[in-house]
């Protein structure tokens, strides 16, 4: 009875670790052959397609955008939302607990609907789409969760330490930047990551705020519209192949850090 | 707290106000706009409720809403019932070190982008695709299967992402249950099917509606899933929103059916507000 139950139980996890695996997996085989359309049979590997995207311009500029989208608009939301957090972690301010809902209502509302109001509100004001418009669409999505993140973690056994330096003469400026920001490194440093991570694969605000530059996720969409087509399969297999590098750091990192 | 008397109330409200500014300015005022947006007439000035009732009057819109709320119910019930056993044999039956390890297999998958992993279920079920590839190519059918730019393929390429966000809820919550209810249990004389029927399941009950939740308010308001893998045969409600936008143009009219599609999901918040008020305590 244990043991068939055993059995049932190994046979279900590999069911249900192959469905996961299944796209990825063909995804990345069939970036690897050399023929125009991306089906079996697979007819032998070839880098023929990852050619292909790293000398498409558009491909390229649109990875150049993400980045830079992705890393402005998360320092951006790191830095209101540790602010804010330490702001109220710290202080005593009347309505604390609405304004602080405020901050995080965006977690609750849907991409879309963030995309199209600011679209409406730009739309009206006169506001050109650009990627700095998508840009601030990701900080309204990532401020939430970097102020969430970092008010969580802001103890209060971490206010006598602020107390000390504060008592020993330091100005407030000081405490923060050589007290505070040090201490809450980590929890700072998840905030940037996700807000990176969410901004990177961010797709409908920025499908809807930008027009000609643009971010790669919109740069794919458009490359989607030819159907299936082995050079979207290649920087699929990129973007697979670069985020697994960049969660292998982040768990080094982490795991050294817990070390000492 | 005793700093306020140092530096007066100017330096928290400082601290705070650059992060509620950026909220009421790009994220409330833009809801207003649209707000306002959506009791705009296409053609006069003046405010009516003519794009809500344009919703209510057109069968089609109508549509779009039944297809989403039916998409999004069965994608919910199949990913919870497929999630739940896979968590529960990751937290039962796999040894402890090994954990970890087998959970950053199931989520390795999803660290390609969004919209490529949709894409790539396209590979796998259109008419030249893997599935009908081998189903013909091994002589169990003539004629490859009708399987992508259909409901049955949004369902897949959902199931396939919220059966790893439930199988991470369901899993956490499953080990944070105290051994000693299963020991109670098994001193008391209930077999480990009694235990999980009558124990651990109704304990887990806050956990999984919380995660069916999250997957509801996901899956309801994604257009990427739906428009690569769906198609444009049946349509539901975020791809209604942006057909307005991107081929018509009609900014109002896309603004009352984003905010129909809101009022939706706050009333499924409400409904099920109950349960995941229990999770907190």
């Amino acid at each position: 009875m244990r043991l068939a139950l055993r059995i049932l139980g190994g046979l279900y996890a590999i069911a249900i670790y192959g469905f996961i695996f299944l796209p990825v997996v063909v995804l990345v085989l069939f970036s690897l052959q050399a023929t125009s359309f991306p089906i079996p049979p697979f007819t032998g590997p070839s880098l023929r397609w990852y050619e292909a995207v790293l000398t498409d311009t558009r491909l390229t500029a649109a990875l150049v955008n993400s980045l830079l989208v992705a890393s402005l608009s998360s320092l951006v939301a790191v830095t209101l939302g540790f602010l804010s957090a330490w702001g109220f972690a710290r202080f005593v301010l009347p309505g604390s607990a609405l304004l602080r809902g405020l901050i995080t209502l965006p977690l609750t509302v849907s991409y879309l609907i963030i995309g199209m109001g600011l679209l409406v509100l730009f739309n009206w004001v006169g506001v050109p789409k650009s990627l700095i418009a998508a840009g601030i669409g990701h900080v309204v999505i990532n401020l939430p969760l970097c102020f969430a993140i970092i008010y969580s973690q802001m103890g209060d056994h971490q206010v006598n330490i602020e107390r000390a330096a504060r008592d020993l003469g330091a100005p407030e400026w000081k405490v923060l930047l050589l007290i505070t920001v040090p201490v809450l490194a980590p929890a700072i440093f998840a905030a940037f990551f996700l807000s990176m991570t969410f901004s990177w694969d961010e797709f409908v605000i920025s499908f809807l705020l930008t027009r000609f530059d643009t971010t790669l996720p919109v740069e794919i969409w458009n490359l989607l519209r030819s159907g299936l087509n082995p050079k979207t399969n290649a920087v699929g297999s990129l973007v697979f192949a670069v985020s697994i590098v960049l969660v292998l750091l982040f768990e080094l990192t982490l795991l050294r850090r817990k070390k000492p | 707290m005793n700093s306020s008397t140092r530096e007066g109330r100017a330096l928290p409200w400082a601290l705070v106000t650059p992060a509620l500014g950026w909220t009421l300015l790009f994220f409330v005022l833009p809801f207003v706009a649209m707000g306002l947006s959506s009791l705009r007439g296409s053609g006069d000035s003046s405010f009516s409720l003519a794009n809500y009732s344009q919703f209510f009057a057109n069968p089609a819109y109508w549509q779009a809403m039944v297809n989403s709320l039916e998409v999004t119910a069965i994608v919910t019930v199949v990913s919870v019932l497929l999630a739940y056993p896979f968590a529960w044999i990751l937290a039962e039956q796999v040894p402890e070190r090994w954990q970890r390890a087998a959970l950053m297999l199931a989520v390795l998958p999803f660290w390609t982008s969004y919209v490529v992993r949709s894409y790539s279920w396209l590979l796998v079920l259109s008419q030249n695709g893997v599935i009908n590839r081998a189903l013909v190519g091994s002589g169990l059918l003539s004629e490859p299967l009708q399987l992508a730019n259909t409901r049955f393929a949004t369902v897949t390429g959902f199931v396939h992402f919220f059966v790893m966000l439930l199988t991470l809820t369901i899993f956490a919550n499953l080990k944070q249950l105290s051994p000693s209810y299963r020991k109670a249990a098994a001193d008391l004389g209930a077999g480990p099917a009694r235990t999980f029927w009558h124990v651990i399941l109704p304990l887990t009950l806050p956990g999984i509606m919380v995660g069916a939740f999250l997957t509801f308010v996901l899956c309801i308001g994604d257009y990427i899933t739906p428009q690569i893998l769906g198609g444009n045969n049946e349509l539901v409600m975020p791809q209604l929103v942006m057909m307005q936008i991107g081929r018509r143009g009609d900014f109002p009219l896309a603004s009352a059916l984003s905010i129909i599609l809101m009022a939706v999901v706050t009333v499924a918040y409400l409904a099920c507000a109950r349960w995941l008020k229990i999770e907190r305590t």
